[in-house]
């Protein structure tokens, strides 16, 4: 079996990356944008972990770190504003979330 | 860490401290607190201009925590600028405040903890550091874009703004991981030397274990990097082809915040797009000017046309911040010393201006604002002769008349285009303040030579109110009148910035 590269690690991230921003664009429902969302900051994590591996350099991982937090609390800050429109709207349908156009 | 390095970061840490008393305050005591709120979110913040002062001469200070924060004369003046803008936005609020019944404590604390994230990003010297002041700001802007919580437009537009906020951020993370990958480093001066030696950070040190990684930069990712930065901080300034999200949030949003973040929040992403693309990025400046080029005339043309087909005044003003985030990126495309001294006297002015047209804005709103039309405003310059004869003078500086801060802003802008040669993007430019020229026009001919079909009530103006006028009406006049002094500060930051380039001092 031959090595896993960083060039690997890359493409998975890609794969994640891709993934993420496909769930944004075509899903309506914002729970599961918001979980796409997540999916391409952890791609990020991947990447930043495999350079930091790569360059025997230890402030990729503490990126991720950082990020990791930074995203628990956008998950916070998102599903209570997801709650507070629901009280609202009744709804967490993209394409019903309407009331401002052009 | 060393005391030295605290006293860097002492304007933020007066900030949240102050943030966490008011929120304190307003989860324990019980009725008439709201006075006292304003109160501290103000103490604090002349306690964090306080701390910019204390640190002066800027440019004597080293770097902090080991590079990740610069504190030059470039953040000693976005700094002044951010405290400046949420003083007036503290001061404005409290009539909106009061009237929507806000949670007053939890508004205050936010948005001294959205002004500390905003600080962090102007003196961050470090992608790592960015990030963390944008999500602190950010985070914080969310939710006070959502703050009228029985309102279901304030929290359809928080909805926005949190989505496509953080889907952006995602992309402008995922430039940061690669520009990480591609030079090893994540501080900004260190990108800029690898970027000109064509050589990793790490490899650079040429350590035994590593010597199969030398070799030179990989210039496709840095690229790809290069523009996936773009595409965040573009979100962030509201620059077309990234502007979806900016006139929903602005309309739903409370309207002192609306003002917050199209002056406060704007000038910090343009802080840090500066700061990433003229220190870290200006060796590859060919691959990104096209970018900003385009970007600047697609924001200019798209914004104020869009602007010409409103009849909401908040939703109006929001096209208008898009088209002045074009005419800042035809300063930006620039990228000399002269057009980001343009850039950052544009910022100030822009701010000064355009609180206090919020301001009036947010006054004439009523509760539940509800007279945010253009046909609510008709005959209003008779029956409110003081409020829409300051709304008149900031329309006309953000057209840019003389003897307002909005010319002397245009004017800088379209001097540092020209002496970079973008004669088409100037000339373009022009034309399209010019178009700007008539939507901001209907409104004072909608003030003062229409006949009112319906009498809308206008309160008394409260004194706090009354200040951020006459204060942002006086700023106005005088960076219009007397702008040495501003650009002075400016250019000696921009210079700042940009010398240590040269001679690749780190």
């Amino acid at each position: 079996m031959p090595p896993v590269t960083p060039v690997h690690y890359l493409f998975l991230s890609m794969a994640l990356f891709t993934i993420g921003v496909i769930g944004v664009l075509t899903r309506r429902n914002v729970i599961i944008i918001l979980i796409s969302i997540e999916l391409i900051f952890n791609a990020v994590n991947i990447n930043l972990v495999a350079f930091s591996s790569q360059f025997a350099s230890i402030s990729g991982q503490t990126f991720a770190i950082f990020v990791i937090v930074a995203a628990a609390a956008e998950a916070a800050v998102g599903l209570g504003i997801i709650i507070a429109l629901f009280r609202n709207k009744e709804t967490v349908n993209a394409d019903e979330i309407d009331l401002m156009k052009w | 860490m060393q005391t030295s390095d605290l006293i860097r970061i002492l304007p933020e840490i007066i900030l949240a401290v102050a943030g966490i008393v008011v929120m304190l305050l307003g989860a324990f005591q019980k009725q008439n607190a709201g006075r006292m709120h304003p109160a501290i979110a103000l103490l604090g913040l002349l306690g964090a201009a306080g701390a910019i002062a204390y640190q002066y001469p800027w440019r004597s200070l080293d770097p902090a925590f080991g590079g990740m924060l610069e504190l030059d004369a470039f953040s000693a003046f976005f700094h002044i600028l951010f405290f400046l803008v949420a003083a007036l936005v503290v001061l404005s609020s409290s009539e909106y405040v009061a009237q929507e019944r806000l949670a007053s404590g939890e508004y205050h604390a936010l948005l001294l903890f959205a002004t500390m994230g905003m600080g962090l990003m102007a003196s961050s010297n470090d992608l790592i550091m960015i990030f963390i002041g944008l999500e602190i700001s950010s985070l914080a802007s969310y939710i006070l874009v959502g703050f009228r919580r029985g309102v279901a437009t304030s929290s359809e537009s928080s909805l926005k703004y949190f989505l496509l906020g953080s889907f952006a951020t995602a992309f402008l993370l995922y430039g940061i991981a690669l520009m990480f990958g591609a030079t090893g480093a994540t501080n900004l001066t260190e990108i800029h030397l690898a970027l000109q030696a064509e050589q990793n950070t790490v490899t650079a040190m040429a350590s035994p274990q590593l010597t199969p990684l030398v070799g030179p930069v990989p210039t496709a990712l840095v690229g790809l990097s290069i523009a996936l930065l773009f595409v965040g901080f573009a979100f962030k300034v509201s620059a077309v082809p990234f502007q979806i999200w900016t006139p929903d949030v602005y309309q739903g949003a409370p309207t002192p915040v609306t003002a917050f973040l199209s002056t406060g929040s704007k000038a910090a992403a343009f802080a840090v797009f500066l700061r990433v693309f003229m220190v870290a990025l200006e060796g590859s400046a060919q691959d990104w000017v096209w970018l900003l080029w385009v970007s600047g005339l697609l924001s200019m043309v798209l914004g104020n046309l869009a602007a010409l087909l409103q009849t909401n005044i908040k939703r109006m003003l929001a096209y208008s911040s898009i088209a002045h985030a074009g005419y800042i990126l035809v300063a930006f495309t620039a990228h000399s010393e002269e057009g980001v001294a343009a850039v950052m006297f544009y910022l100030a002015a822009y701010a000064l201006m355009n609180i206090g047209a919020f301001a009036v804005v947010s006054h004439f709103g009523n509760r539940g604002e509800r007279y945010v039309e253009m046909e609510h405003y008709a005959g209003l310059g008779y029956r409110a002769p003081l409020l829409a004869a300051s709304m008149t003078v900031f329309l006309l500086s953000l057209i840019g008349i003389p003897l307002t801060g909005g010319f002397f802003g245009k004017f800088y802008i379209f001097r540092a285009a020209l002496h970079a040669d973008l004669v088409w993007l100037t000339v373009l430019g022009v034309l399209n303040s010019a178009i700007a020229a008539y939507y901001y026009l209907r409104v004072i001919v909608f003030m003062y030579m229409h006949p009112a079909a319906e009498q809308i009530p206008v309160e008394r103006v409260r004194p706090a109110m009354g200040f951020v006028l006459i204060f942002s009406m006086a700023a106005t006049f005088l960076l219009g009148i007397f702008p040495q002094a501003v650009l002075d500060f400016a250019s000696q930051a921009a210079a700042l910035l940009l010398e240590n380039l040269g001679n690749g001092v780190l």
